[in-house]
Parts: C-alpha cells; structure tokens; sequence
C-alpha cells in the first residue's frame, strides 16, 4: 500500500516542504523548506504575522491548499504514510477522520442553510457509512458534552449561536471521528479574550481525553508560550526557530522571535516598554536576497544580506536561522 | 406595465403605415370585400372605440376573429398554445440543467483547458441561429440516423394523449346554454401538453412516442439558450466555491460531489431562477423559429402562418399572448424568488 | 471666467490601450479574433462581384443539387445555382441590415436615454416605463409584427430590429449616467454653471462610451440572427438579393436528399459573423470592465 518511510516514531513528520502559490504576477514561496515533527499529545504551536505562510503550512498537511497554489517539493508523513503520494480519494477520507481542521471564522465556516445535527450526521456517514443516523447523533450528543454545548442546541441552524458556541461545535464536529491529529488555525482570533481562553484550555483538556496531537496556528505568540510544548517561529515563509517552548521563552534566540517576546505585554511589569518591530514583512514576489529578516534585524551583518542562512541546532532540539548562532552548533 | 404593452400592441397593427385591412388585401382590393371585412371586425369604429372594445374582449378571452375565415382567433390559440407550453417547458429543463452542469465543471477547472472550451462553448451555441441547428440535427440525428422524428409533434397513426378525466355536457341543462356551434358532448379536460397527458391517461408507449417528438426541437432550443446558464454558473460557483464553509467542508472529508452540488450549489442557485425568468422571452422567440423549422403545431408556428395570410388579427392576438405568457412568468419567478429567498424565509 | 479643466476620461486612457491588445490577455485576443472575422467577412463581401465565379442569383449555372466540385466549389442548389458565389455575397444584406439597426439604435436610445436619465422625475419615469415593457417582450415576435405591417426590406427590417433593441442601450445608458451623476466631478461642473448640454456632451458622454460600444457589439450578433430569422419566416428579402438566410429558408425543402451542401456552407457564415461580433462584444466587456479576480 503505502511507502513506510524511516520517521516511524513520530505522528507526523514534515521535510522540506515547499509550498508556491502561482499568479499571474509571479511565483509567490509562502512555504520554504519547512520541516518538522510532532508526537502523540504534543501540542506545536505555529507563530508568524500574516503572510509568513503558517495558514498555508497548516493547509498544506491535508492538502487543500487554494488555488493557486501548490505544494512544490518535500514529504509529509502521517503515521507512517506518505500524505502526498495519496490518492485523491485516499485523502479525502483522511480529512476530518485522521486529521481534523478547525478553522479561524465559525460563522462563516458552516453551512448556513444546515442545522447543526445535520452537519454531524453527514460528517459520521461520510466517513463510516454504516452507521445510522440514531447512532450519529448519540455520538453527537456526547461530543456537545466534551465541549460544553447544550445538547437542545444540536437542533439550531449557525446563524443561531453565539460565536464561542460555534467554535465549540466546530471543535466537536473536528473530534467526532477521533482523529489523530488536530490543527486549529486561529481559533480563537474571531472571539472575545474571555472565551478565548476557555477554547483554547478545552482543546488541550480534549487533547489529554482524546490522545491526539494538536497544532496550533496563530499569530499571537502568548497563547502558544504556555499551552504548546514545542513552537515554530515563521518569517516570510522559513522557519526561524522551532524549538520548545520552554526554551524559547528562557533563551530566546532568533531576534524575530526575540522581538515578538518584546511586544507581549506583560501585566506584571509596570514600566515596561512594548516595542513593535521596525518595518514590514517583505513583498513574497521580490523577496530581499540573503536572509529575509536582514531589513528589519538590528543586529544585521553583512554575511545576511548575501546568503539565507541555514538552521542551526544549538541545542538539543532548538533550530535557529541565524548567522549570529553559526558557530554555536552542536552538530554540522 | 401589462396595460402598456397592450396599448402597444394595439397601436402597432392599426397606427403603423398600413391599414390593417388594406394590407390585407393589398393591391387587388375589391372596395365592397374591404369594407365588409372591416365592418366585421369591427374595424370601422372610431379609434377609441376599438381601444375600448379591444382591452374589454382580451379581458374575456376574446381575440377577435380571424381575417381568413372569421373563425375565432382565441380558439385557435387557445388550441395552439398548449404545444409551445410544453416545449418552452422541456427546452428550458434542457437549457438549464445542461448550462448548469456545465457552467459547475468549467468553474472547478477554472482557467485550465476545461474551463475554456466550455466557455468556448457556451459563446459559440448562442451565435448559431436556432434554425440552422434545428436543421442540422433533423439531418444527423433525425434523418442520418433514422432515429428520432423531424417534425410533427406525435404519431399520426395513433390518438394523441388525452387525460381520462372528463366533463360529460349532453345534459339538457348545459346544451341549452352552450350554443351547439361545436357539437361537443364532453370535453377531455387534457391539459394539452403530451407528456403529461399521457402520463394521466397512464398509457406509456404514448408518453414514449410525445417525448420522441419533444427531443429535437427541445434540443435544439435548450443548446442555443444554454450558453447564457454556463457564463451565470460559472461565475457564481467560482465565487461560491472559495467560500470559507465549502473549504471547511472540504477539511472535513466530505465527498467532492456533495461539497460542489450540496453546498456550494445550493446558494448560487437562486439567480439562476432569475435568469430562467429572464431568459423566458428570448425562449419564446426562440420558439417561434424552432416550431417553424419542426413543424410543430405550437403558437410560433401559428404567427408565421398567419403572416402568410396577411392575417393581421391574428397576428395582433397571437402577439399579446406572447406578451402575456411572459408577463405571468416574470410574475411567477419574482413571487417564487421572494418565497425562497433565504434571508427573507429563515 | 476659467474654462472648466476638461477631466480626462477613462475611455481615451483605454483606447491609448489598444495598441497593445495582444497583450491584453485572453481578452485581448478574443477581440482580435473577433475583428478579423468581421473584417475578413465585410472584404470578402465587398470584393465579392470581382471574384465569384458565377452569378450569385443565376440559375442553371450548374447541374441541379451537384456537391461540391472544382466547378462548384460549395456544389449547387435545387435551382442550379453556384453556391460558393451566393456564400460570397450573401453577407450584404445582413451587414447592411445589422449596421442599419445599430445606427438608428444609436440615433435615438442614447439621446433617448441621456435625456431621460438625466431629466429624472416624471419623463424618466414614462419614458422607462415604456422602454421596459419593450425590453421584457420577446424579441423576435416584436420584429416579426412589426415587420409584418411594414414588409418587407432591408430598411423595414433594419427599423423592426432596431425598435428591440432600443430600451437595451436605453437601459445601459441610464444606468451608466445615473452613476456618474452623483460624482463629485458632474457637481462641480454644474457648480460653476456650466449647462446641462455642456456637461452631458463632455462630461458624462465620454465616460459611457464604452458601454454603448460593448453593447453595439452585441447589437450586431443580436441583428444578424435576428436577420436571419426574420428572413427564414419570409420576412426578408425579395429572391433577387443573395443572402445566406434565404439559402438556409429554400434549403429546408432539401433535408431529405442529403444536400448539406446548401445549408453547410451559409448556414457557417453566419454563425461566423455573428461569432465575430460576439468574441468582440466579449473582448470589449472583459477589457473595459474588468471582472474582479482572486
């Protein structure tokens, strides 16, 4: 059937990844050479302001990037399995069953003229048609438990809802088949802060209760910090650093990422000064040469702006993309 | 509005260079002949007279009477108009279900071959005039492949489809009012349209052979007036298809034929009902040429023959039908529109 | 006192434009296309009594029904004439026709419209009124009754074409203006005095020119089928004149003998000419009103 490649060990495995969305003005890379892991009830958090291609990565696991777009080169393995190598048809069945997406908007992201029992009956059937309808909505009934739904409002259309109750039901309808993996992109960004921690607490509980994996894209580096146990900083479609989130809180290392931490308000200082990041990210079609970041790096030298830097390991299990760590690594 | 078009058409036969009458005769008029036929029908009143007494007969039904034979006009289309009802009907089915299908694969294939030729497609059936193809079918179809039939609208050799319901009037009650000009001693109360009419009477073979007959001419219509469907789904499942809820249906691993025909369908499907509506009077004249060039017994058929005949009441009557039929139905697909109108309904 | 600063219109910016039309894209080519059919047609039509072999409306040129030969390149029809010949010049009477119809269309929807738009209130009203009960009617039984009491004739049937086709421009003008009355630029304008046929002729005349040109195109398609519809119910021409409709009215008695020939080749020209038109028409909306993509 599948090829088994060697990262058994890991649920999901990414390498190089390359991901090109092809206008009519030009190739855009919104994914460059990306690569990482994730294991069983780990949690990743993906990091970067608009356009540095974390949504893309996140589309690109269960391959719905829109067009234009395409994945150019490298591999993604789900279990062992070649995720691009699948037949259409093989994918589809992997989507919602093996990796679930949730995505950013609810309201917009279910089918208005469907009430929300329905979604779940087709979603059930879709995947596992023998079971009945009676049984699809018992189902249904337990998941409103898991998220904390009311169950009469299983018979509301989406319009009918509030905005955390619709990402609650989303959230459902992603776990209802036990899927292994779950990315969320942005899930709370369309809520206000006092449901978004809720959300984002419930999703690492149905984490722990479910045993799956849980992505999380976002562009606000505060959420990740404390509930993901490994983070990936995105610039312009690289990665900058990936590391745990431990690690890059304590020892911060790429500047991009050092001047995210910078700009999170911290209640418990009282004289702290938030400092955004000078500039903007780079057009995508005209990218600088060298290292993406080099315009915007106050500690910019002139090897940056000839060549994009590699990753370097400097730790265990922290990448960086910089020049400043180049002597610094572990192994070559 | 309808009052305007009225007025119109009642202007144009009389007011137009050309009195009805002696365009009816043309050069070798025998003045005692135009004059009684202009006595007839009534054509001698003062103009506001004939106005008047026009508007109140259409109000009745009444059309006026034929120049060839003083016959009725409102029968005659009255009788004629069932067989153009029932091939607007399936012509536009044909249009529509074809235009939608695929207006729905040249938007999923969006600018790659697919979408082009079907593009290519829709833009060059509305260029062919509807005869010419109706005569290019007759000769690969009908006549090359001894397959279907080229004109009429049923078998000769077998009664035409009539529902089994009926009104028995031989009572002395009802012979008494209805003038016996027609003899009649029941009415089949058929709808007129074959199809149906057969599916009522519950004879198959006859409901086979109706749709026989329907196929080129239906064909031939809905191909030319498909185009107009394709651009208008095309454009519309394009923008509906990248909608957030059909991307996160694709995430959930629904079946691509449902995510396009179930989802993204749904929605884009409420201008397509105005198109149908809009497209009605372009299928109507569309009609006319496609009746002529199958024979087929219908009101466009009709009209042409009477031009033959310089029969300009006939001509004047079968035009306001026209008009009317495509008032009801702009009528009909607006009151339909508000009903199904999700932000009104829901 | 200042002459107003005549605002450059988007129009003469686009014909600037089509200079380089073939790299405008699909929608450029699509014009291109088109205008080489619709050229090569009107050449071919006008230089037709130079280069034809026969006489397009002699009979007994050839053998009755023959297929196509190297004498009779599109063979012959039941009266013996050549048919290559009448394919030649058989697209006079739908040029003469459709250009007929374009020109009184123009002459009276855009003043019509400009006035009615423009005006508002109750002429526009009355005026709208009796354009949309027009535009809803089905078009060719309006050219047909009408064509009827006039008979028949190029110029008849050029007036019962145009009479359709009115309230389209009449509609698209007054949308047109409508929107470009509430621009500031019209307020200034009107601010300064200028007067209301100051301002229709150059201001908002050549803003809606390129509307009136997209829907003239389609005019044209919309004519020559028209043309050829009312030509094939008997509306059209007298026999002496060639035309393709008249070749596709006498060809349907010769279905049956399997004569393609006779209908074939008309029948292409005038989906050809009508195409052209219509790829134009095309060409044109795509370019000066660009649809929005992605």
């Amino acid at each position: 059937m599948n090829e088994r490649t060697a990262d058994e060990s890991h649920l999901l495995t990414v390498n190089g990844l390359t991901v090109e969305y092809w206008t009519r003005r030009g190739k855009i890379r919104a994914v460059e050479n990306a690569s990482l892991t994730l294991d069983k009830q780990e949690t990743l958090g993906v990091v970067g302001e608009s356009g540095s291609g974390k949504s893309t990565l996140g589309m690109s696991l269960i391959r719905l990037v829109p067009y234009p777009g395409r994945i150019v080169s490298g591999d993604i393995n789900l279990e062992g399995q070649n995720i691009r190598k699948m037949k259409d048809e093989e994918m589809r069945d992997i989507r919602g069953r093996r990796i679930s997406y949730v995505f950013q908007d609810p309201m917009t992201s279910l089918n208005p003229v469907e009430k929300i029992k329905d979604h779940f009956v087709e979603l059930i059937q879709t995947h596992e048609p023998k079971v009945s309808k009676a049984q699809a909505l018992e189902r249904a009934n337990q998941l409103f438990r898991d998220v904390g739904i009311q169950q009469e409002r299983i018979n509301d259309y989406p319009h009918q809802l509030s905005g955390g109750m619709r990402q609650r039901v989303m959230i459902a309808l992603a776990l209802a088949l036990n899927p292994s993996v779950i990315i969320a992109d942005e899930p709370t960004t369309a809520l206000d802060v006092v449901v978004q921690a809720k959300i984002l607490d419930l999703l690492n509980t149905l984490r722990d209760r479910y045993g799956m994996a849980l992505i999380l894209i976002t562009h606000d580096l505060s959420i990740v910090l404390q509930r993901s146990d490994k983070i990936i900083v995105m610039y312009a479609g690289r990665i900058v650093e990936y590391a745990s989130s431990v690690d890059l809180y304590s020892s911060t290392q790429h500047p991009y990422s050092q001047g995210l931490l910078k700009s999170i308000p911290n209640i418990e200082l009282l004289d702290q000064k938030l400092e955004a990041i000078e500039g903007s990210p780079p057009d995508l079609l005209n990218p600088p040469k060298g290292c993406r970041f080099w315009p915007r790096c106050s500690f910019a030298m002139p090897e940056c702006r000839i060549e994009e830097p590699p990753l370097f390991e400097t730790k265990k299990n922290h990448l960086v993309r910089c020049y400043l760590y180049k002597d610094e690594t572990n192994d070559q | 509005m309808i009052l305007i078009l009225l007025t119109m058409v009642f202007l144009l036969i009389r007011v137009l260079p050309g009195d009805p009458v002696m365009l009816h005769f043309e050069k070798n008029a025998n003045p005692v002949a135009v004059e009684q036929m202009r006595h007839q029908l009534g054509l001698d009143k003062p103009l506001w007279q004939q106005y008047f007494d026009y508007l109140l007969g259409i109000f009745r039904g009444d059309l006026g009477l034929s120049m060839q034979d003083y016959s009725s006009v409102g029968q005659q289309i009255f009788s004629a108009f069932p067989a153009t009802l029932e091939l607007a009907i399936y012509s536009m089915i044909i249009a529509a279900s074809l235009g939608i299908f695929l207006g729905v694969q040249a938007s999923k294939a969006y600018n790659r071959p697919q979408d082009h030729v079907i593009r290519i497609f829709g833009i060059v059936t509305y260029a062919i005039p509807v005869f010419f193809l109706g005569m290019v079918l007759q000769l690969t179809l009908g006549i090359g492949l001894h397959w279907l039939p080229v004109g009429q609208r049923f078998n000769p050799t077998i009664g035409i489809p009539q529902s089994p319901w009926y009104v028995d009037l031989n009572t002395p009650f009802s012979t008494a009012l209805i003038p016996s000009l027609f003899k009649i001693t029941s009415v089949h109360l058929s709808t007129g349209l074959y199809t149906f009419d057969s599916l009522l009477e519950g004879n198959i073979f006859k409901f086979v052979e109706s749709l026989r007959y329907l196929c080129l001419p239906s064909l031939t219509l809905g191909l030319v007036l498909s185009g107009v469907f394709i651009r208008l789904t095309r454009s519309n499942m394009f923008e509906t298809l990248r909608l957030d809820f059909v991307t996160a249906a694709r995430a959930r691993g629904l079946r691509e034929t449902r995510v396009t025909y179930g989802y993204a369908l749904r929605n884009a499907f409420l201008p397509v009902l105005t198109m149908v509506g809009l497209q009605f009077a372009a299928l109507l004249g569309g009609a006319v040429l496609t009746e002529t060039t199958f024979s087929w017994p219908g009101l466009g058929r009709y009209i042409v023959d009477r031009i033959n005949f310089r029969d300009y009441t006939a001509i004047q009557g079968a035009v306001i039908v026209f008009g009317l039929f495509v008032s009801i139905v702009s009528l009909a697909v607006d009151l339909l529109y508000a009903y199904l109108d999700p932000r009104i309904r829901l | 006192m200042k002459k107003p600063v005549r605002k450059r219109s988007s129009f003469s910016n686009q014909l600037l434009k089509i200079g380089s039309l073939s790299k405008r894209g699909l929608a450029g080519w699509l014009i291109i296309v088109g205008a080489i059919l619709v050229i090569a047609i009107i050449v071919m039509t006008a230089v037709s009594p130079w280069i034809r072999p026969y006489d397009p409306i002699a009979i007994n040129v050839g053998p009755i029904l023959a297929p196509p030969s190297y004498q009779h390149l599109f063979g012959t029809n039941d009266l013996g004439q050549d048919v290559f010949s009448r394919v030649l010049s058989g697209g006079g009477v739908m040029l003469q026709v459709s250009l007929l119809s374009v020109i009184v269309c123009l002459a009276i929807g855009v003043p019509l419209g400009l006035f009615a738009s423009y005006a508002g209130g109750v002429p526009d009203r009355v005026v709208g009124l009796v354009m949309d009960s027009l535009y809803a009617f089905p078009g060719l039984v309006l050219a047909i009754a009408i064509a009827s009491t006039l008979g028949r004739g190029v110029i008849n049937m050029a007036l019962s074409i145009a009479v359709v086709y009115i309230p389209s421009y009449f509609r698209v003008i007054r949308s047109q203006v409508l929107s470009i009355k509430e621009t500031s630029y019209i307020e200034a304008a009107d601010a300064i005095g200028a007067r209301n046929r100051t301002i229709l002729s150059r201001y908002v005349l050549p803003n809606i020119v390129p509307s009136i040109v997209v829907v003239a195109t389609v005019n044209f398609a919309d004519a020559i089928l028209t043309a050829a519809g009312l030509t094939f119910i008997g509306l059209g021409v007298p026999v002496t004149v060639p035309d393709w409709g008249l070749d596709l009215t006498s060809g349907r008695r010769l279905l049956t003998s399997g004569a393609w020939w006779v209908i074939g080749y008309p029948g292409l020209m005038i989906i050809l000419l009508a195409l052209g038109f219509t790829l134009m028409g095309e060409g044109l909306s795509e370019l000066l009103n660009p649809r929005l993509e992605q």
